[in-house]
């Protein structure tokens, strides 16, 4: 049974739908994201799941109930806000004890509790700091600390890291998923941000125009988009414009146009691409390779437009005859001259349909 | 040139303010029951005076009573109508608004007469209640205007977090909204007591046989032989009236640099 289970759940304001008719099942304990860029829905829905918006239809259930007509006090979840939202009127000690009034516990037993959630988050000692006295990495941990001090089932974080600056998003992504394997609570994480996203969870969704266009794993995500949308907000893709020519059981050949003839794995086509089909062939600037101009067959003459050193590797856009866009690569090699020849591995060329 | 006139401008303005308001301490140390110069000598029998005077003790009492019930429950209808006004998106706001607005550009002669009409109709005595029920309609608009301008500062995601940790909207109340908004209930109370107790018309034409401080006042100044015991109760109630605004500028320049929102 699925832990956390959004069913055909709607969201409309003011005859704007911002949520579509979403479909969404978590398993007990995974680290879970919603990706999709600002307006897309993602964070209404995460406000539907923790009972601050009311959704139009569908039902929202956790760990077996129905939650649509809870109270977010009375929920089982918790919320990393998005600004934080530290109770200014208390100090570190008090904005983490403030959620386990309820449990009336001894005041021994609450303090060792509030010490041992400060020590997880790593903020020993910082118990009497004002809230206003905090950096913006101390406010996060402090925000961190106060939901999960309660021991939610569902811990929802709202672009917790958003606020940061890069190097501490970067260290705070490191210790955000070793907390989360330490008290093994199901994360649901919100964020625009790719990188994010890929890094810390175990699957992601994609969500655009109050859709789910696609949910996979970071690695699926990446390596086989389902849609144009999806491939073209993670990571960087070439897209090229081709025909379906023949369909044989295990692979497929199309008419690539500036690429030729390619004959490349069936089980990289969408399944529901057909023969005649046009579509789009996707390729990684990662996976373009250059070749030898005069040796290899196959190869695609173009010019290197601009290189730009990015340490561990280098990237480049290549125009190539025939094609106003260049084509991205990228690569640790960098060619001889700006006279270049590319090649187009078919194995690593994806097959969408060219409506998504 | 200029900067020396403009100096003397604002002299002659803070004199004009203040000499007349002066002249009540003065007078009220001065031994002798004409209010003229020169001065006689130095006295404080007017004081004591007044600290015989069961009446007047009377009539401050009324006030007080007067004056705290008016600001406790305007303050109280102000701070949720400023809730409701600045947070949930209500149709007819505005024209709420200026509704419970407009007593405070009705003169107040006219409001004490229609609410004597008021109670003359409905067959209710004159008491000091009336005399609440009327000032509350001058100082709701006061309280509402403070709150207001409080709670338009306030994080509405500090209540969301407040749900989210598991407490109902009146403990989220009591735990967040409540001791964010106390320097503005405070400053509001203050004001709202200030006006009521301040207040003439209205308590003249409702109080009844209940006099409140200022009908009092205005009773003994008929009497010229009690005139220097009521400048000495004036300089009194002058120098609480100091104290009490300086503490609510205090408290409001307080609530200004300590921010509302979530940290």
């Amino acid at each position: 049974m699925n832990f956390l289970s959004v069913s055909q759940v709607s969201k409309a304001f003011g005859g704007t739908p911002v949520v579509n008719a979403v479909d969404i099942a978590i398993a007990r304990g995974e680290f879970f994201a919603l990706l999709g860029p600002s307006g897309c829905g993602k964070t209404t829905l995460l406000r539907m799941i923790a009972g601050f918006e009311t959704p139009d239809s569908g039902t929202i259930s956790i760990d077996g109930e129905v939650m649509n007509a809870v109270p977010p006090h009375q929920r089982p979840t918790n919320m990393v806000f998005q600004s934080y939202a530290i109770f200014p009127h208390l100090n570190v000690f008090d904005n983490i004890a403030y959620g386990l009034r309820k449990l009336k516990l001894p005041k021994d037993q609450l303090r060792a509790r509030v010490e041992a959630m400060l020590a997880t988050v790593r903020l020993e000692g910082l118990g009497n700091r004002a809230a206003d006295q905090l950096s913006g990495g101390q406010r996060q941990r402090v925000a961190l600390a106060r939901a999960l001090v309660r021991e939610p089932k569902l811990l929802l974080l709202d672009e917790p890291l958003g606020a940061l600056d890069k190097r501490l998003r970067e260290t705070m992504q490191v210790e955000l998923r070793a907390i989360q394997r330490k008290v093994g609570i199901t994360f649901l994480l919100v964020t625009h941000d790719q990188e994010e996203a890929l890094s810390l969870s175990d699957r992601i969704a994609v969500m655009s125009g109050g859709k789910i266009l696609q949910v996979a794993s970071p690695r699926e995500l990446y390596e086989r988009p389902n849609c144009r949308e999806v491939a073209d907000f993670i990571g960087e893709m070439n897209f090229f414009h081709a025909t379906v020519r023949e369909m044989a059981d295990a692979t497929a050949t199309v008419n690539a146009g500036l690429l030729g003839i390619v004959t490349l794995p069936r089980a990289n086509l969408a399944p529901a691409i057909r023969k005649d089909d046009h579509i789009l062939l996707a390729i990684r600037p990662e996976h373009v390779r250059f070749s030898d101009l005069n040796n290899e067959s196959g190869g695609v003459a173009g010019e290197i437009a601009s290189a730009t050193f990015l340490g561990e590797r280098s990237h480049f856009h290549v125009k190539i005859a025939g094609r106003s866009e260049p084509v991205s690569v990228s690569g640790n090699a960098a060619p001889q001259g700006s006279s270049v020849s590319l090649a187009f591995p078919p194995e690593n060329l994806i097959g969408l349909t060219s409506a998504g | 040139m200029k900067s020396r006139a403009l100096f003397i401008y604002a002299l002659a303005y803070l004199a004009f303010l203040y000499v007349p308001v002066l002249f009540l301490p003065v007078f009220s140390f001065n031994n002798s029951q004409f209010i003229a110069f020169p001065l006689t000598g130095f006295t404080t029998r007017w004081y004591a005076a007044l600290g015989a005077d069961t009446a007047m003790q009377h009539a401050l009492g009324n006030s007080l009573k007067v004056g705290l019930v008016t600001a406790l429950l305007s303050t109280l209808l102000g701070l949720t109508a400023a809730k409701a006004v600045t947070q949930y998106r209500l149709r007819g706001t505005q024209a709420m608004l200026g509704l419970i607005s407009l007593p405070l550009f009705i003169p107040d002669i006219v409001l004490g007469i229609s609410l004597l009409l008021l109670l003359g109709l409905l067959d209710l005595p004159l008491s000091l209640a009336a005399v609440v029920a009327g000032h509350m309609l001058v100082c709701v608009p006061f309280a509402l205007t403070v709150l207001i301008a409080r709670f338009e500062g306030f994080d509405r995601n500090l209540e969301e977090a407040s749900a989210d940790l598991g407490e109902s909207g009146w403990m989220t109340f009591w735990r967040v909204t409540f001791p964010l908004m106390m320097p503005g209930i405070l400053a509001s109370l203050l004001l709202t007591f200030i006006t009521s107790f301040d207040e003439f018309l209205v308590a003249y034409f409702l109080s009844g046989t209940e006099a409140t401080l200022p009908v009092y006042i205005w009773g003994q100044l008929r009497f010229p032989e009690r005139l220097p015991t009521v400048l000495a109760l004036g300089a009194l109630i002058l120098s609480v009236s100091v104290v009490l605004v300086i503490c609510a500028e205090l408290l409001r320049n307080r609530g200004v640099k300590k921010p509302m929102v979530g940290a």
